[in-house]
């Protein structure tokens, strides 16, 4: 088996402007941030970006790399509405593509089936079809004649998950109580980055937790970047739960541009290893 | 014991969305929703399958005070496997609104143009599949015009009209079934499928529900909410919400 270990400059070094790059996790929870945070310092510019989104979303768009949002909401959870995403709507200075989340889902699958679309009841009667013009709907051949929206294949350039236990060679593993839709991302996608808590022995991945925990197989991944933290501040249970009080810290100067100055300059301007040690010290104030 | 306070009229009314519902999963938003589905698997909808908000599917309702429990898990539920269950249709859920015109079509995306909004709001979620799968009902915390306005802004939940006019896949398994306020529960009794009052809280007037909403409103058969039983009431205070969080939802 090739060692797939990869830098986090490595793999955001894969990726162009322009892709479309789909991201794991859900919501604030379990978000690769650490690849994030490096597209975010990168030169990488107009991404189109596939998420059930949070931070991810927010920095992303603060960072100016986003031309096109492709989601069902974009929420910190604990804190309902992600500042960064808010102002950049209210200000139309990204394009979106606002789906139910289950039309979301069903793109990614269309797209990891290699199907043009699949069919679906959602959408039917909202306005997720006046503001999606591309948006089609089918008829079903058999007698029921049914007319539901053929949901579009969400081909990706390129995704990015984050797990809590790897292998060299790209089996990943999610020790917390959801899977989200990782997988999908991965075999919808062309290009597959994985980030990880901690690197372990493929022997000794059964020694973190049971054979269905290994939802991420090494077909469906070209690069295992190890990033203690790598999540943070969303949750990456059970390694850590979500750092709220540091979300808060986000969120009250996402809303303040001189704030958020200062919030980039301490937190985001370096690297990942002094943004992990800003974190620690921020965590001691 | 006190007599019932607004919060806990509102808890026992959302409770109430759930009866006869069986063995499904039901899905409160917000707090004051999520009392009263527990409540309501405590007493009177025993079958109810309720989740943890996260991924787990718990056995019991967990409980506070002196008879705290470790809730017992009974099943996984991942949020595919809740996208599964929206799809089959054994669901009801009570979502939050934004905005809801009469034909209780709801917003929970944008206020303003959706090109350009004057408030970005939280995307429109899951509200168009779960309204064209399963049963919804709707939690208002704070009735007024700014929430029953007479069309709303973007569509996510998908009321009576537009179910019909988007034809028979879409309302094959619509089912709107109740909007519970701090001042009213509405059922879609109403011509065309329209919200209809079916109840005040008590110490609110018609005429007062009708001034809140952005729109006229069927009251010809209008009664007065039901009061919590004195069991409910102990349930509510001292093992589902003794810190009195309902009151920060509702204020009396």
């Amino acid at each position: 088996m090739s060692d797939k270990t990869i830098s986090i400059g490595g793999a955001v070094a894969a990726l162009r402007s322009g892709m479309t790059v789909g991201i794991g996790g859900w919501g604030s929870r379990r978000k690769p941030m650490a690849l994030v945070r490096a597209i975010a310092n990168s030169s990488l510019t107009d991404l189109t970006i596939v998420s059930y989104g949070g931070p991810d979303v927010g920095l992303l768009v603060a960072a100016g790399k986003v031309r096109r949002v492709v989601t069902g909401f974009v929420s910190l959870d604990s804190i309902p509405l992600e500042p960064h995403f808010r102002a950049a709507r209210q200000a139309g200075r990204i394009e979106l593509t606002e789906l139910d989340e289950g039309m979301l889902q069903w793109g990614l699958m269309a797209a990891a089936h290699r199907l043009p679309f699949l069919p679906t009841r959602a959408g039917l009667g909202s306005d997720v079809l006046r503001v999606n013009e591309g948006l089609r709907l089918v008829r079903s051949p058999y007698s029921d004649a049914e007319e539901l929206v053929a949901m579009p294949a969400l081909r990706l350039d390129a995704a990015l998950i984050h797990a809590n236990r790897a292998d060299a060679a790209g089996n990943g593993q999610f020790l917390g109580p959801d899977p989200y839709f990782d997988d999908l991302f991965c075999l919808a996608a062309g290009l597959r980055f994985m980030s990880c808590e901690r690197i372990v022995a493929t022997g000794d991945l059964l020694k973190e937790g049971p054979v269905q925990t290994l939802r991420i197989n090494r077909m469906m991944v070209d690069g295992v970047v190890e990033t203690p933290g790598g999540a943070h501040f969303t949750s990456c249970v059970p390694d850590y739960g979500r750092d709220e009080r540091f979300q808060r810290a986000y969120a009250a100067a996402a809303a303040d541009q001189e704030k958020w100055t200062d919030f980039q300059q301490r937190f985001l301007a370096g690297d990942e290893t002094s943004y992990q040690r800003a974190v620690r010290e921020h965590a001691d104030d | 014991m006190t007599e019932a306070s607004r919060a806990e009229v509102c808890v026992v009314a959302c409770a109430e969305a759930w009866r006869g519902d069986g063995e499904i999963l039901a899905s409160p938003m917000g707090l004051v929703p999520t009392i009263g589905c527990r409540l309501a698997k405590l007493t009177f909808a025993p079958d109810l399958l309720i989740s943890d908000g996260e991924a787990y599917l718990l056995g019991e309702v967990p409980l506070a005070g002196p008879e705290a429990t470790v809730p017992v898990i009974e099943g996984w539920l991942p949020y595919r496997t809740v996208f599964d269950v929206v799809a089959s249709g054994r669901r009801h859920v009570m979502m939050g609104a934004s905005q809801l015109d009469r034909f209780g079509n709801s917003n929970i995306s944008c206020i303003g143009d959706w090109a350009k909004p004057k408030a970005q709001l939280l995307g429109v979620r899951g509200g168009p599949g779960n309204t064209v799968n399963h049963a919804t009902s709707y939690w208002v915390p704070r009735h007024s015009r700014r929430v029953f306005v007479p069309a709303v802004d973007m569509v996510s939940g998908v009321g009576a009209s537009r179910a019909r006019a988007a034809g028979a896949a879409a309302s094959r398994f619509h089912d709107l079934r109740v909007v519970v306020t701090d001042k009213a529960v509405f059922d879609t009794a109403g011509p065309d499928g329209t919200l209809r009052l079916r109840s005040v809280h008590p110490g609110v007037t018609v005429e007062e529900v009708q001034e809140a909403t952005g729109f006229d409103i069927d009251t010809a058969i209008a009664g007065v909410t039901r009061l919590p039983t004195a069991e409910e009431l102990t349930l509510i205070r001292t093992a589902l919400d003794p810190d009195r969080r309902r009151d920060s939802e509702v204020p009396s």
